[in-house]
């Protein structure tokens, strides 16, 4: 029995170390190749993420890629490809911004009516196009790419000058952007919690609070995934939507709730940075809705495992910089381990998963044939 | 001369021989049946002919020369091609475009020479007696003129030797009647075919020789003159054939389904499901009798809600539940047993225990309120396990681990423990061998004396005749006939079906 759970683990851990030990190969080759030593890189990045300073950027940069993953693998576990998690967020986080600029609340309050209005719009707009894909049959890859297009060259492009704060950001900062919420809108840091562990954060870094909303969607994904009727639905109807819907779940509206929750949670993935900076900057950090697709590919649509692939893709983003400073490497090398990353576990997974479909039909034809012989 | 000898072929995978020291002589010539149940190991034994596994003893003579298999390619360069059960072609290519595929005849500068093609294509055609349209799209081809393209395919290569993995498991009757024209036409024509199928009476009409498997091993060489379909059912299960037996009558007068005027219109509003008006007594089997395409599966869609009738009612247990939802109607007891095992009844990649919540999942053990609860899900799938004797090292593999027999003792299994008033059997034994029919035959029958109420849809006359308490014969959309399963025989029933009875003026 022990030797059969054993079993299962090494074969369930197989992909991923299989993944990260090939990719580390592999850009080494890279990095060989272009004239860098690998080993010199991969110190100077171990070596600048073992301070604490840098594990907070880690973090930072990890909470809005793991809501970004989190959005896309509840997609994917509905056999549905929202590529449209970059329009949801960024119209989110513009909308969320001007209209948290636009209210007086008591903090809390204040906090929880921008997260939802951020979740509100991103869920209505990425249920648009599960509306779309149920009533009228467009692809939801499509919809959601060209949904994305309205956002970033259309509405975010329109609203942020129709929203432009007046002089006092452009005059005391340089900075232009929406009109900046009320420190009763803002999350506090939490460096405080993470001292209780550490030494004293230094260099003026601040751990976002929205780790811990993150951590929170991490665990309700999780509980109604796995443990909740509505959960079983979804995974069914995902899996094999036929026979779910013989089994009482209607394909189409589980494809609109589905795309409903993921654009909710993708509006989450701005709010780090607007509970941080209190507006929506005419630069915005972009591009972290593509990424989320990759986190949760390699996370594997796993509540931890997207938590896993944030925090490396964290790590290595956070290490490009580095890179750059200590001139031990290219930058750039960070985003060839990132592609080989995903490369190697999508294939690394597969053949695990073809191994474990070997043994589970052996073992089941084992039964049959041990099994009493008679017909009747 | 024999076109194939294999000697002493043994094949082990991990926990299973499958193939055990299994001696096969085919004639040049002939056709050659091999039967045996699911897990007989009648395909592992075709993949070996066919190169696609190496068996780990054994022998294999083509035409008299000893070889080794190592690639289907090499199969092809000795002649031997195959037809698989599940075809393989792009749907956008033509007929010709498909043929010629991974074997195109090229001119200079690697153009491809579609009228070499075209004309090789004609010849093998009038060789062998196959018709078929060039230039159709395979898109718009029929299912047996599909496997005619399959066929083709493998003969256009210069294949002698043809096996057909269960060439009539995707076809209805006409199309088996063509098939078996189009087989005799490659006898003829000097081609040798093996072909492997459970279907015993199929196998009797063609083959010139039978060989039976069971678990792995050879169990004997037949003629088909010498013997009867239940000898060869004995031969294959190794025991006593089980027959369908309905036993002593248990209807009750009691309504537990009822149809009044059903419509069903398919796009143009052409009627599939004709006024239909039917009902099923708790304790009684109703079987539909009927050539498939004649609105069967309009109306079991209709009757498990998804897909809407146009007119009519529905009413269970008295209930109308002509617009309740799909979930709804399985709450209150309508239990369904699908067609497509694979399509419809299973979530092939999740474990037994999850698949045994399928359909049930709010339900009573398997969740409470909106929770599941994974403590009454496994116990169920135990339960179903043992009670239903499937078979399976535990319940945590995941239902593609599983042969076709054993997924559909599941299913039945689930249905069956969640105590419905009505169970909807949709063709429950297609494609399941003899051993797992009997235990779905038994398991409908002693349901049936506590009172379900069971609607049987099936294409098997024996099993309609065998259980039903009533057949209904649907033809068109309509049913045409009510007859007692007392006095007919197959092919009164048979005759009913296709409608010859009814211009004869019988009832």
């Amino acid at each position: 029995m022990t030797e059969r759970l054993t079993h299962r683990l090494m074969l369930a851990s197989a992909a991923p170390v299989a993944a990260v030990v090939i990719a580390v190969v592999l850009s080494s080759i890279v990095l060989l190749i272009s004239g860098s030593n690998p080993l010199a890189a991969y110190a100077d990045m171990v070596q600048h993420a073992s301070k604490l300073e840098t594990q907070v950027d880690i973090l930072n940069r990890a909470t809005p890629l793991y809501l970004s993953g989190v959005a896309a693998a509840i997609g994917f576990r509905m056999n549905l490809f929202n590529i449209g998690v970059e329009g949801q967020y960024l119209l989110a986080f513009i909308v969320a911004a001007h209209l948290g600029a636009q209210v007086e609340l008591a903090s809390v309050l204040h906090v929880a009516f921008i997260l939802v209005v951020a979740m509100a719009v991103g869920g209505a707009f990425s249920g648009a196009a599960g509306v779309l894909k149920v009533t009228r049959g467009v692809n939801e890859v499509i919809s959601t790419i060209m949904l994305n297009a309205v956002v970033i060259s259309g509405l975010a492009a329109w609203w942020i000058v129709e929203w432009q704060a007046g002089g006092e950001i452009s005059a005391t900062g340089g900075r232009v952007g929406t009109e900046p919420i009320a420190e009763s809108g803002l999350l506090p840091d939490i460096n405080s919690w993470l001292e209780v562990f550490t030494r004293e954060v230094g260099l003026g870094k601040k751990l976002t609070g929205m780790m811990l909303v993150a951590v929170a969607v991490g665990v309700v994904y999780h509980v109604i995934l796995n443990r909740t009727v509505f959960g079983f639905d979804l995974r069914s109807s995902g899996a094999n939507p036929t026979a779910s819907h013989v089994g009482g779940v209607s394909p189409k509206r589980m494809v609109v709730i589905a795309m409903t929750l993921s654009g909710m949670v993708a509006g989450l993935v701005g709010m780090t940075e607007l509970m941080n900076t209190g507006y929506y900057p005419s630069n915005p950090i972009s591009l972290l809705g593509f990424t989320g697709i990759a986190v949760a590919l390699l996370g594997r649509n796993h509540p931890a495992g997207v938590a896993v692939a944030a925090l490396i893709f964290g790590f290595l983003d956070v290490s490009s910089g580095i890179l750059q400073i200590s001139g031990a490497a290219s930058r750039e090398i960070v985003e060839i381990m990132k592609g080989v990353i995903i490369l190697t576990a999508v294939i690394a997974y597969e053949v695990v998963r073809r191994i474990r479909e070997r043994e589970e039909a052996a073992a089941a034809a084992a039964a049959m044939a041990a099994g009493p012989a008679e017909a009747s | 001369m024999l076109a194939i000898e294999l000697t002493g072929i043994t094949k082990r995978f991990p926990g299973v021989v499958a193939n055990d020291d299994i001696n096969l002589e085919v004639a040049e010539g002939e056709i050659h049946a091999i039967c045996g149940e699911n897990g007989a190991g009648k395909s592992t034994l075709m993949k070996i002919l066919y190169g696609m596994q190496p068996p780990d003893s054994g022998t294999i003579r083509i035409q008299g020369e000893e070889v080794e298999l190592h690639s289907p390619a090499q199969a092809i360069e000795l002649g031997i091609g195959m037809v698989h059960q599940h075809f393989m072609l792009a749907d956008q290519f033509t007929v010709l475009e498909n043929v010629i595929l991974g074997a195109e005849p090229m001119r200079s500068l690697g153009r491809i020479d579609f009228d070499a093609g075209r004309e090789h294509l004609d010849e093998v055609g009038r060789a062998y007696g196959l018709d078929i349209n060039a230039d159709d799209l395979v898109e718009s081809l029929e299912v047996g003129e599909r496997q005619r393209v399959e066929i083709i395919k493998v003969l256009y290569r210069g294949a002698e030797i043809l096996i057909l993995d269960e060439p009539t498991a995707v076809l209805v009757p006409q199309e088996v009647d063509e098939l078996f024209r189009n087989i005799r036409e490659l006898k003829a024509s000097g081609a040798t075919i093996l072909f492997i199928d459970h279907k015993l009476d199929e196998v009797l009409e063609i083959a010139d020789t039978i060989t039976v498997l069971r678990q792995g091993r050879t169990v004997g060489t037949v003629k088909p003159d010498q013997v009867t379909a239940h000898d060869l059912a004995e031969m294959m299960i190794g025991s006593e054939l089980p027959v369908p037996d309905a036993g002593e009558s248990t209807v009750t007068e009691e309504v537990a389904l009822e149809l009044s005027g059903l419509r069903v219109a398919a796009e143009g509003d052409r009627a599939v499901v004709d006024d239909v008006s039917l009902s099923v007594h708790r304790g009684e089997i109703v079987g539909i009798a009927g050539v498939e395409g004649n609105g069967q599966a309009e109306l079991v869609n209709a009757i498990i809600g998804i897909q809407d009738p146009d007119q009519g009612t529905i009413t269970l247990l008295g209930r109308d539940i002509t617009h309740v939802s799909v979930r709804h109607r399985r709450e209150m007891g309508l239990g369904y047993v699908p067609q497509d095992r694979h399509r419809d009844g299973l979530l092939l990649g999740f474990t037994l225990w999850e698949n045994a919540a399928l359909g049930h999942q709010t339900e009573a053990p398997y969740s409470r309120g909106p929770w599941l609860s994974r403590p009454g899900m496994r116990g169920r799938a135990n339960r179903i396990k043992d009670e239903f004797d499937v078979r399976t090292p535990n319940i945590e593999v995941s239902a593609h681990a599983l042969s076709g027999g054993n997924q559909q003792k599941l299913i039945l299994g689930r249905e069956m423990v969640a105590g419905p008033a009505v169970l909807i059997a949709n063709h429950p034994t297609r494609g399941i061998d003899v051993g797992a029919q009997a235990a779905v035959w038994d398991d409908i029958r002693e349901a049936r004396s506590r009172g379900l109420a069971t609607l049987l849809v099936s294409a098997d006359l024996d099993e309609l005749i065998g259980l039903s308490d009533t057949i209904v014969v649907m033809l068109r959309g309509r049913l045409v006939a009510r007859l007692d399963p007392n006095d007919i025989t197959p092919r009164d029933l048979g005759a009913y079906m296709t409608g010859a009875a009814l211009e004869a003026g019988a009832p």
